[in-house]
């Protein structure tokens, strides 16, 4: 059985004629079109490099245009060539100037061998299809389309939106079921011929010329008539990005090329030389080779689709830069907030990072340095722990913070005297979890020490603006995984919600807590919350503390408890 | 309508706008760039051609446009670099060289050489001159504009050269292509190292910051403000909304009617500013790894602070020449070493797209 291809060119005619001599040589006859538009110069160089070879053929020029019926009129044309000068070619292979062959000849005529009388096309119901770009599917072939896509874009829609509203539809041919598919395909002499000599044809041509990218539909539909075997798919690999632009193969490829096992590969980059050297090269076919199974690359391709469209979450950068509905993810990976816990807890930063396994920072929003973990002046990224490159973009600070750190969960404390102004952002975000027991801002200023005068100004400050973190955290809009306690509420029993946050942390610890944080001395905290309410501060927050009652709380009733 | 932020950080970015107030924005813009055109026809004539080799070039040719003072360090480097990733053809402005420069351009096959001697701060630090090589030679091609001290990273620059970009920009349909400045620094002091004419740069600045950087939007021209980086934490930790601008726009398939507006930070017609995506996308970017620390920083930096050649207000700027003259260690614990794009791009500093 012999095969010929048909090879349809426009540019690169070097290449295009490199892989023609390699077909030629390996005894497949090539009939190739060359667009109209190219040069004549060109032209004639091409048919100059390849006048040695008696298998090659150029076939009547039409004007290829993309989506017009000039490619099915050069293919038509084409292929009527190779059918009346090559009567022993059986099979015909359409493929383009830009194709490679990636296996030999041989093994492609032997794989067609044990295909006796099928059809290699891929031709999908155009009502099943969602691959097309655009939302025209059925309706290419019941509209008209007399402006062009390319250069006449608004005119062309237009005058889609009028053929719609309208109501205007195209009659179909008796017997015709719009099929679309890939354009690169292998038929038989029997189908093909069938097809350019059928007693349709006029009829199939006229209808056709006017339906849009008919090199994507026309053999594909007219081949359900005429065929008895059709194999639905392309022999060609060729691979779309998700604008329907075709990906280009680059040297680069060349190992995700051979891993395919298909026998032609487009669009191949015309510079890309180790490509063309190595597939074209007589040594091609050592290794034994699979059935053809471009699924095997598939991974590549989706990734960088879902890389293009929906990019990496939490990641905000020089080509990235969502807007607020837009955004995928706010931070690139779960952390946690903790408000009011070093405050009541001794040394709550080393028991937290030991219990929960993970990186524990001290109040990285503090006013006078950010506190890392280990004290260190530069983490991760190299982020400063200078105020004022935190201060002048918050959000950035964290989220980059979160994004250094993928893959090790961050926890820090937060407080009342921090900068306020990265609050929103936290609260808004799904990976933030927040755990704030109210009012333990006024601890430190209990063991403090100072004037009282001071104090109760103080605290008045501190609960305001814990109070607005709390409407913040509340707010409809909030996404975090919030859990407030007030203070006295959070004494009553300190052990299960600690060991709540730290399973969330950590699922895969099993075992309690083993060891249970020190409470810091609170006796004689009811009273000092009562002198506050005397000098005429109202402390809210703190919830019910009795004012004489044993102090709720030691050390020791925390462990008792355990 | 409220107040509009100077610029907008993460989240805040609104969709773009439509109605008068855009209308007006869109007509002051035109104008702008229009006098920014106006200008750089006017500054041509601040300009002595010395070599002008541009009579042969390709209709597709690459061109790389720049303006340098006193590179002859730098340039035998860079232009061996930039000339195998595929630029055809350098258009070069020596702005008052005493060293080598000119005498080094001046024999190269692919370069084409002007000599000026006028400020450069006047010509709005060499954009004036840049705007105007673009204009007549630019049209049509694809240019990338740049500085001595930078080189161009791009996805699979290793095994692709810059047509293979440039004809997948194309099809695309995009026209210019983002590239974030990324400084690199030595290891100990500026000055411990030696550097020849030559050398690559690379082989001793070999650091740098990986994710301390801020993004955000200004709304005029809806251009990025990336600052962050090494410099800001060494030199502006006090002060970071002074700290250098990072983001550029090197590589533009220009038109006669474009124009570089604020270093080649942000253009006019604005679209040639959206180089990122706002759906949660990403979109194709580079990187220019930047070779400013180099041994010889520290006294250029001494020189520079006296020239006052830099910076719209360099009495502002003098005490970041002074700690740079001071020979400072950027390096730290957290540095991170370079190693290649992919490296890059899997720390979220440059993308490939939908390039692959």
């Amino acid at each position: 059985m012999r095969l010929g291809f048909v090879m349809l060119t426009h540019t690169a005619l070097d290449r295009a004629a490199q892989v023609a001599r390699y077909w030629a040589s390996n005894g497949c006859p090539v009939v190739i079109h060359v667009d109209r538009r190219t040069p004549a110069a060109e032209h004639d160089a091409l048919r100059a490099g390849l006048a040695d070879l008696a298998n090659v053929r150029f076939s009547p020029r039409h004007v290829c245009e993309w989506g017009t019926w000039g490619l099915v009129a050069a293919t038509q044309a084409a292929s009527s060539m190779m059918l009346a000068e090559f009567p022993e070619v059986q099979r015909v292979y359409l493929a383009s100037g830009s194709c490679l062959p990636l296996r030999p000849v041989g093994e492609l005529q032997s794989y067609l061998d044990q295909h006796p009388r099928t059809d290699f096309i891929e031709s999908v119901t155009a009502a099943d299809v969602d691959w097309t770009i655009g939302g025209l599917n059925s309706e290419r072939f019941t509209l008209r389309f007399p402006f062009s896509w390319r250069k006449h874009r608004v005119l062309f829609d237009g005058y889609v939106r009028l053929q719609r509203r309208l109501g205007i539809r195209r009659r179909l041919p008796e017997g015709l079921v719009p099929h679309l598919g890939s354009q690169w395909w292998c038929l038989t002499r029997q189908t093909l011929s069938a097809i350019l000599d059928g007693p349709g044809r006029a009829a199939y041509d006229r209808f056709f010329r006017k339906v849009w990218i008919p090199d994507e539909s026309y053999f594909q539909s007219l081949v359900r008539i005429h065929s008895t075997n059709i194999e639905s798919r392309s022999l060609t690999l060729s691979k779309f990005d998700f604008q329907g632009k075709p990906h280009i193969f680059y040297d680069d490829h060349l190992q995700l090329l051979r891993r395919s096992d298909c026998f032609v590969a487009r669009k191949i980059w015309p510079q890309a030389d180790k490509l063309y050297e190595t597939f074209l090269s007589p040594e091609a076919a050592s290794q034994p080779r699979a059935e053809p199974n471009p699924g095997r690359i598939d991974r590549l391709f989706s990734k960088a689709v879902e890389r293009r469209l929906t990019g990496r979450a939490g990641l905000y950068m020089q080509s990235r830069f969502p807007t607020r509905e837009r955004e995928n993810g706010r931070t690139a990976a779960p952390y946690s907030l903790f408000q009011g816990f070093a405050e009541l807890f001794e040394d709550f930063e080393t028991w937290l990072s030991k219990s929960a396994g993970t990186r524990v920072h001290g109040n990285l929003f503090a006013p006078d340095r950010v506190q890392f973990a280990g004290g260190v002046g530069i983490y991760n990224g190299c982020l400063s722990d200078s105020t004022a490159l935190r201060d002048y973009n918050p959000r950035a600070f964290l989220a980059s913070l979160i994004w250094n750190t993928r893959g090790e969960r961050q926890c820090f404390q937060f407080g009342p005297d921090d900068a306020q102004k990265i609050t929103e952002f936290i609260a808004g975000d799904p990976n933030a979890q927040v755990s704030v027991i109210t009012g333990a801002f006024a601890i430190p200023l209990f063991r403090s020490n100072l004037n009282f005068g001071i104090i109760r100004t103080e605290a008045a400050r501190l609960q305001r603006i814990e109070s607005e973190f709390l409407s913040v955290l509340r707010a409809p809009t909030s996404k975090a995984r919030v859990r407030i306690w007030n203070l006295a509420e959070f004494l009553e029993n300190p052990i299960e919600p600690l060991q709540t946050i730290v399973d969330e942390i950590n699922p895969r610890s099993p075992h309690r807590l083993s060891e249970v944080p020190r409470l810091v001395d609170l006796t004689g905290f009811g009273q000092f919350l009562q002198n506050l309410r005397n000098q005429g501060m109202k402390p809210v927050l703190m919830g019910d503390f009795p004012v004489n009652g044993p102090s709720p709380t030691s050390g020791r009733r925390a462990r008792s408890k355990q | 309508m409220g107040a509009e932020p100077h610029a907008y950080p993460i989240l805040d970015l609104p969709a773009p706008q439509r109605g008068a107030v855009q209308v007006w924005r869109s007509f002051r813009l035109r104008l702008r760039r229009r006098v920014l055109i106006a200008r750089a026809l006017r500054k041509r004539r601040e300009l002595t051609p010395i070599t002008d080799r541009t009579a042969g070039l390709r209709r597709r040719a690459i061109l790389c446009v720049m303006v340098v003072r006193n590179e002859a360090e730098r340039l035998p480097h860079f232009l061996e670099y930039h000339r195998r990733l595929g630029v055809d053809h350098f258009l070069i402005v020596d702005n008052a060289s005493t060293d080598d420069t000119a005498a080094l351009l001046r024999d190269c096959a692919d370069v084409s050489l002007w000599q000026t001697a006028a400020s450069y701060r006047r010509s709005r630090f060499g954009l004036d001159w840049t705007n105007w090589l673009l204009l007549r030679h630019g049209h049509g091609r694809w240019c990338l504009t740049l500085d001595a001290d930078e080189l161009l990273v791009y996805p699979h620059c290793e095994t692709r050269p810059l047509p293979a970009l440039t004809r997948w920009l194309d099809d695309h349909g995009i026209d210019s292509f983002g590239a974030m400045m990324l400084d690199l620094y030595p290891e100990g002091p500026l000055s411990a190292h030696s550097f020849q004419p030559g050398d690559d740069p690379l082989a001793i600045l070999r650091w740098f910051d990986s994710g301390n950087y801020q993004v955000q939007v200004q709304p005029r021209m809806r251009n990025l403000w990336i600052q962050g980086g090494v410099r800001a934490r060494t030199f502006f930790a006090q002060d970071p909304r002074r700290a250098p601008t990072l983001n550029k726009i090197p590589l533009v398939r220009w038109h006669w009617r474009y124009a570089y507006v604020n270093s080649t930070h942000s253009a006019l017609p604005p679209r040639l500013n959206a180089t990122f995506d706002e759906t949660g996308g990403e979109q194709i970017s580079g990187v220019l790894l930047h070779t400013k620390f180099l041994p010889s920083a520290a006294r250029r930096a001494a020189e520079e602070k006296t020239r006052r050649e830099h910076f719209a207000d360099p009495a502002r700027y003098a005490d970041y020449w002074d700690s740079l003259a001071t020979d400072p260690v950027l390096h730290g614990p957290a540095s991170q070493r370079y190693q290649g794009w992919r490296q890059l791009e899997g720390l979220g500093l440059m993308s490939r797209g939908g390039w692959i």
